[in-house]
């Protein structure tokens, strides 16, 4: 590049020139631009300070509006603000504070300068680096500079000690030791009589610091309520009214009156015609809610009213508030009020609602749910509306709901079978997860049902195959459960016809028998029965007399039902016509349920001909309803990691050859119950796999390469068997290796949830709330607590240090005090330690030299007097500072009023 | 902190003047300036003028073809935030007698240190339109 020549600096374009440049160049803008940046590069190492910053003047224009980066000319920026021309300092200071961060690499160069000009005599000059300081301070360049801006504290200019209070606060931010050096005289400055500095908004300010303090000091507090309640009765200006009451409803809650005072005055917010202070009053009210709901039930009519206003910040604050408002007692009107108002939103607004109705709901494990059914149908009304996008979290809750509440099942199957059978939904794939909880909760919940068989067409219908693959299995899984059910009624049904027989049937499925027959097939599938025995997480004593009673119960409904031999034979024909086709299905899992289902179906068919049902037939059919009438419990989240992980299991082996094999396999998302009886189920299914398929049908090419495939990679299918057989139903790989590992910790495991969830099962079922199943632990998964930025605490910490140390003098103080001043004493000597120019440090510890600083001295030996009191002296000194602190409040108040008046839009 | 940041955007959405008062880089302001312009300008007279945004809580108004928009800490009074931007079109007409966007495009240094002399580190300092202008007056005397 060429050197800046004369023609350059004589030919210079300005500022203006660019920006008239600019807004000709309709099109070419970034082509110009691009042009403008070149001459900047070349001027800019011109050595005329004059042609070099006009050239950073249009580079920091050009830099803020059309984001042009000029972090390269941050050199060039130090060499302007070292100019002793005021206008060159200006456009130094200027870019600097533009585009220095903290990564510059350079702004340590800025150092000396600005505490140059820090202690320079021309005010502007300070005021210029005071700016800049407070836009650009680093922790060094804070830590460097407290001293100058300490002095300029007291400095005699009220223009400067406005700026420097100002500077303090970032200051303190970056640098908190700084605090320990400051805080008093900062106090000072606030304390002084000068209206200017004690200006509105270093009043809004103060009443921020009170706001914060309040906690820490209770006595402060009661000092500063009562004023800022007459500042709310008598001012006019709306801004200080909000700012009272915000101080009122965030701080001062436990002040009966100021609440109520301040309740009142956001009523007359809400009922203004002006948005801005009809979304602030809402908003305040919704800071109160959780201590004051009293106060939005007052103004229940403005909040529900607000729902339908045409702001959308002013409609999702009152669906704030109209949540809060939701208890056990008005939860159903209010969700119909609310669902009524998602119907008429727009689908955005529409699912906030929604999403505040299942959040508000499932709180606490339904806590303010007292009925139940109700909830279930609002769930399935919930699920039609048009814009619902909310299918997880309504699958999540059908599911759950049906797991820990036994009396609410016969709506649930009743809603899940409402939303089966509409051939509409299907197409809807927002809807696709609830319709997959429906099916879940259908097959789960099938002695319920009226009439399986209409749930088993509704399973089946052609338009199944809309939905994702994941969920046709749970679809096709479903069918085979209701299968099961319809034929074990059937078999119940003949044998009572047949003969008083039912009796013995029962007994039979007393446990020894039932282990007994267990037997028989375990020579057939060891493995299976094996999983069976050790993974099932449930009591199975418990469940095996849920079992009868159900079955004492059903059995007399369902004779009615009457399943005749003919629909038994047409069910199986509708399954078989249906599943045909899906073995052939190129994803696995459907694939596979499928032709189990099938090959079940044609073992059956063949022995149930002619109306006889042989004896082999209905022992299968048996073992198989029993395993899926195992009740099914929620599981503790933390369930799996109490398992101990088994020797020889690599967890951490690395998986990537896994993916490579199942790359397009998509594992699915754990939730946080176990979903479904992966053990229950599948092990049904294999139990009686092994056998149809031997017989039936020879197993195809496929199934075979797969059986081969899962045994040479047992090792692979292990560990995702054990991570996710709480989380998902995945049915266990059919293979013995694995099984022999998994027995041990399985049993653990099958002990581990009892003891979680037995003595909840025993809980009392005569209330009128349904039981609730409520894990003692690990309802609700672990949250880590995040640390907050340590800056700020570091930052509060200081401030509560010297407040503590100067407001709230205990009759113990000595020692603090003592403590406070050996601090400070801390904080010079680091001071010496960390600046190079000791004399500076003189100047300050000995401010009587210095002529404007005698009337600190004059306060900072009052300060030390004070300090070296006696301990009885020590209460007058309390009473005082407390009133210096009172009278602090109403100085800043007053200042908020007069420059407040000028009123708000 | 209070005050996050201050921008000046035009109708057409063209910015005319950013002053930030934390570092974010060109890239994340470019972003956010996109976003929040996209946001405030669809609004109608009858909606409120404080639109919540990422972490921050926008107050925003309108003065014939120009938007005054500043970012603020959730906890900021947002009436005083409306009355600081009124102060501040207050004293740029008062400085340039009728201020329009076109003042601001040539003046944007001058429009700079009024700002630098209302707010100090994102908190507003000085309210009183003389004592902003004072410097910048002299200034022009001067030079």
């Amino acid at each position: 590049m060429a050197s800046p020549s004369l023609m350059d600096t004589l030919f210079q374009r300005t500022l203006d020139d660019i920006i008239k440049g600019l807004r000709h160049q309709q099109a070419g803008e970034s082509a110009f631009i691009s042009k403008v940046v070149e001459e900047i590069r070349r001027e800019i190492k011109s050595t005329d300070l004059h042609t070099k910053s006009i050239a950073l003047q249009k580079l920091t224009y050009i830099n803020s509006i059309h984001f042009i980066d000029m972090s390269w000319a941050a050199f060039h920026a130090i060499e302007c603000i070292s100019s002793p021309n005021f206008s060159h300092k200006k456009v130094g200071y200027l870019a600097i504070s533009m585009s220095f961060n903290e990564s510059t690499s350079v702004i340590l160069l800025i150092t000396n300068q600005l505490r140059k000009d820090l202690k320079s005599n021309n005010e502007f000059e300070v005021s210029l680096a005071l700016d800049c300081l407070s836009r650009i301070g680093t922790a060094d360049l804070c830590r460097d500079l407290t001293p100058e801006v300490f002095t300029l504290l007291s400095s005699s200019k009220v223009f400067v000690r406005k700026k420097a209070i100002g500077v303090v606060l970032r200051v303190f931010g970056k640098y908190p030791d700084a605090v320990r050096v400051c805080f008093k005289r900062l106090v000072e400055c606030l304390d002084g009589t000068d209206p200017q500095i004690v200006s509105a908004v270093v009043g809004v300010f103060l009443l921020k610091i009170f706001a914060k303090l309040a906690p820490l000091e209770p006595r402060l507090a009661k000092r500063v309520v009562e004023p800022i309640c007459d500042h709310m009765r008598r001012t006019g200006a709306k801004s200080l009214m909000f700012e009272c009451i915000r101080t009122v409803v965030t701080s001062f809650t436990d002040y009966e009156s100021a609440v109520k005072l301040s309740v009142a005055k956001i009523r007359d917010f809400l009922v203004d015609d002006d948005p801005n202070l009809k979304y602030l009053g809402l908003h305040a009210l919704s800071i109160i809610a959780p201590n004051h709901l009293w106060a939005v039930l007052e103004n229940k009519e403005v909040v529900i009213k607000s729902l339908s206003d045409d702001d959308p910040n002013v409609k999702l604050e009152s669906l704030r508030l109209v949540a809060a408002m939701v208890s056990e007692s008005n939860v159903v009107e209010i969700c119909r009020v609310l669902v009524n108002y998602s119907l008429k939103s727009d689908p955005e607004f529409c699912n906030e609602i929604l999403g505040s109705i299942l959040s508000k709901c499932c709180q606490n494990v339904y806590e303010i749910i007292v009925d139940f059914d109700w909830y279930v149908s609002l769930l399935g009304e919930m699920s039609r509306i048009p814009h619902c996008q909310k299918g997880e979290e309504i699958e999540n809750q059908l599911i759950d709901i049906g797991m820990r509440v036994k009396d609410v099942r016969p709506e649930l199957v009743r809603v899940g079978r409402d939303l089966l059978i509409d051939p509409a939904l299907l197409g809807n794939s927002f809807l696709h997860r609830i319709l997959s909880a429906a099916a879940w909760v259908c097959g789960e919940y099938v002695e319920f049902s009226t009439k399986p068989v209409e749930l088993v067409e509704a399973l089946l219908q052609p338009r199944t195959s809309l939905l994702p693959p994941s969920i046709r299995t749970v679809y096709i899984q479903s069918a085979f459960k209701i299968l099961i059910f319809c034929l074990h009624s059937y078999l119940l049904q003949r044998e009572n016809i047949a003969d008083d027989m039912a009796s013995e049937m029962l007994g039979l499925k007393s446990q020894g028998e039932c282990s007994g027959s267990s037997a028989l097939v375990t020579g057939k599938a060891p493995a299976c029965q094996e999983q069976d025995e050790g993974f099932n997480p449930r009591d199975s004593n418990k469940s095996y007399e849920d079992l009868s009673i159900i079955n004492e119960g059903d059995v007399s409904a369902l004779l009615e039902k009457g399943f005749t031999h003919e629909s038994i034979v047409n069910l199986l024909n509708l399954i078989e016509l249906a599943l045909g086709p899906l073995s052939g299905s190129p994803d696995v899992e459907v694939q596979e349920r499928s032709k189990n289902v099938l090959g079940f179906v044609d073992l059956i068919k063949q022995e149930i001909s002619n109306g006889f049902v042989s004896e082999r037939a209905s022992k299968i059919i048996d073992m198989v309803h029993d395993a899926f009438t195992e009740e099914l419990g929620p599981v503790s989240v933390n369930a799996q990691e109490k398992v101990p992980i088994p020797d020889g299991l690599m967890l951490k082996e690395n998986l990537a050859d896994l993916d490579a094999i199942c790359g397009n396999v998509q594992l699915p998302s754990s939730i946080s119950f176990s979903m479904g009886s992966p053990f229950g189920e599948s092990v049904g299914a294999s139990v009686s796999i092994p056998q149809s398929k031997e017989e039936s049908e020879p197993s195809s090419e496929s199934t075979s390469l797969l059986a081969e495939h899962r045994k040479r990679h047992g090792l692979y299918y292990l560990p995702s068997e054990k991570n996710e057989t709480l989380a998902n139903d995945y049915p266990p790989a059919n293979d013995p290796k694995s099984s022999d590992n998994t027995n041990d910790d399985a049993q653990d495991l099958v002990k581990l949830t009892d003891k979680s969830l037995l003595p909840k099962r025993r809980s009392n079922h005569a209330k009128p709330r349904p039981v609730v199943v409520k894990l003692d632990e690990g309802d609700v998964a672990p949250i880590i607590a995040k640390k907050s930025a340590t800056r700020d605490d570091l930052l509060s910490d200081a401030v509560r240090d010297i407040l503590l140390g100067n407001v709230a003098k205990t009759a113990s103080s000595q020692s603090i005090i003592s403590d406070k001043s050996s601090s400070k004493r801390k904080g010079k000597e680091k001071l010496n330690v960390d600046l190079p120019e000791s004399r500076e440090i003189l100047g300050v510890e000995k401010p009587d030299l210095g002529n404007p600083s005698s009337r600190r001295s004059k306060h900072r030996s009052h300060g030390k007097e004070k300090s070296r009191k006696s301990p009885e002296k020590k209460n007058s000194d309390e009473i005082g500072d407390g009133e210096k602190e009172s009278r602090r409040v109403d100085i800043a108040i007053v200042g908020i009023k007069q420059n407040k008046e000028l009123k708000g839009p | 902190m209070g005050i996050r940041f201050i921008l000046m955007v035009n109708k057409q959405g063209q910015t005319r003047l950013a002053q930030y008062y934390e570092w974010l880089t060109l890239e994340e302001r470019r972003a956010l300036e996109g976003e929040i312009v996209r946001k405030c300008l669809a609004r109608t007279e009858q909606q409120c003028s404080f639109v919540e945004h990422r972490n921050y809580k926008i107050v925003y108004r309108r003065y014939a073809s120009l938007f005054f928009l500043v970012g603020v800490d959730n906890d900021e009074n947002e009436l005083a935030i409306l009355e600081f931007i009124h102060l501040l079109v207050e004293t740029m007409d008062r400085h340039f007698g009728n201020v329009c966007e076109l003042d601001i495009m040539f003046h944007l240094e001058k429009a700079h240190f009024m700002l630098e002399e209302m707010v100090m580190n994102g908190c507003v300092v000085e309210t009183s339109k003389s004592n902003i202008l004072a410097p910048i007056q002299l200034m022009d005397k001067t030079s």
